[in-house]
């Protein structure tokens, strides 16, 4: 009898385990309305949940129990509905804050920027900011610096007034401080705090926020003087097909014609112009939290324009609580100008160490008469008249 | 040289004087989204 009752215990307590997970079954009910395995694995898999069974689980005050019932306190919700309807935005929340995002306690898109600006954004900075220095430094080795190919007149012609060398310095030295400031604030708690400390970092951070803030009007105003001033000059026309054609004669040694701008330094001024623009107008949203959004009716209007389903995306979120707007900007800010620096450094590149004479342009303002009539060979016969040896081969 | 010098210069003159601007005009986060008048102190 023992015996049969100790096999009879065994195959219980085997059985036991068994019986409870057939009753695991996948169902709303069988979770008391909370979420079930099939959720939590979409949501691991990135697909969209249905969270109706907890957005609208907030609670009814309709069926409250009454304030006399110990059960009435809460109105007719319990904590957890409470939370719910924080969750989803549905509380009716008084509050003294009457900041623009007061009303969004809990919103979704905190973790996604905050794995997103922590992770793939910092990689991708590394790979466009050194990947950019390392294809310079190797074309530097490969190519060698551009030199003056005739010999040497020993004239100079005037290539940039004073007020265009003060924009162009203008815009220049606050895009160097503005991206220093913003690379501290970008890399500095995964970069900078183990290199020195938190002291110091807290010092820097405090610094670079203030500078990169101020600096950043500075930025503006050259933007709009560099426009203004050379706008004229980079209208795109038949001459930079040719240019672009030859590749501005980077391998083959021949000069391809150029008026004032070439194709490749005009490409150079509409990303400054374009995507600066862009960083300041994100900068001045982020400047301004919560006053100027941007994202939430650019979303609207691509969706409306089918432009997701063009590469088989799924339509963009819309609408966005105001701290997503804030967290669209910050990325786009960041984004953009890590591909403007990365323009930049190529222009740095050429402007300085990579060309013979090209940084008398911006140093001096004069340049070279052979220079110019290397690089900007139109250019100077608008200046200077047709090359007297050309004049003479023309005749 | 002159132009660069200068730039240099408008540059901490427009830094300073945007910052005393914004700090005089009211803009900080701090004056957007408190009021005095929405402390409730009697309920």
């Amino acid at each position: 009898m023992l015996r049969f009752l100790s096999l009879f215990a065994v195959i219980f307590a085997l059985a036991v385990p068994a019986a409870a997970q057939d009753t695991t079954v996948d169902s709303r009910a069988a979770t008391g309305g909370a979420q079930t395995l099939a959720d939590i694995l979409e949501r691991q898999e990135g697909l969209k949940v249905d969270d109706a069974f907890r957005s609208e689980a907030t609670g009814n005050p309709d069926v409250a129990a009454p304030g006399s019932d110990q059960l009435g306190t809460l109105g007719g919700a319990s904590d957890p509905e409470l939370w719910r309807a924080f969750r989803y935005g549905s509380a009716d929340i008084s509050t003294q804050n009457r900041g623009p995002a007061a009303t969004t306690v809990i919103q979704d898109g905190g973790m996604w920027w905050l794995e997103f600006r922590e992770g793939a954004l910092l990689q991708i900075a590394m790979y466009l900011l050194g990947g950019t220095l390392v294809a310079l430094t190797l074309f530097y080795l490969i190519r060698g610096r551009i030199k003056i190919d005739g010999e040497k007149t020993g004239r100079t012609i005037t290539r940039f007034k004073a007020f265009e060398r003060f924009g162009h310095w203008l815009l220049a030295s606050s895009f160097i401080v503005l991206g220093l400031t913003g690379l501290f604030s970008l890399i500095g708690r995964k970069v900078l705090i183990p290199l020195f400390g938190h002291e110091t970092f807290s010092f820097l951070a405090v610094g670079s926020k203030w500078v990169h803030n101020n600096i950043s009007w500075a930025f503006i105003i050259a933007l709009f003087i560099i426009f203004f001033v050379w706008v004229v000059h980079n209208i795109p026309d038949r001459t930079d097909l040719r240019w672009l054609a030859k590749a501005g004669g980077l391998f083959g040694g021949e000069h391809p014609p150029a008026k004032k701008f070439n194709a490749g330094q005009k490409l150079i001024f509409w990303a400054v112009i374009v995507l600066g623009g862009s960083i300041a107008v994100s900068g001045l949203s982020l400047l301004f939290p919560f006053e100027i959004n941007l994202f939430g009716h650019t979303f609207s209007t691509l969706n409306g324009w089918g432009v997701p389903g063009w590469f088989g995306a799924t339509e963009l979120p819309y609408p966005l609580s105001p701290q997503e707007e804030m967290q669209y900007a910050q990325l786009w800010h960041a984004l953009i100008s890590l591909i403007l620096t990365a323009i930049i450094f190529a222009h740095i590149y050429l402007g300085s160490v990579g060309m013979e004479g090209a940084f008398d342009a911006m140093g001096k303002g004069e340049v070279e008469e052979q220079w110019a009539r290397e690089h900007h060979s139109l250019w100077v016969q608008g200046v200077l008249g047709a090359d007297p040896v050309e004049k003479e081969n023309s005749k | 040289m002159k132009p660069f010098i200068l730039a240099l210069l408008a540059l901490v003159v427009i830094s300073v004087g945007a910052n005393q601007i914004l700090m005089n005009s009211g803009f900080s986060s701090a004056d957007a989204s408190t009021s005095d008048k929405s402390v409730r102190l009697s309920d």
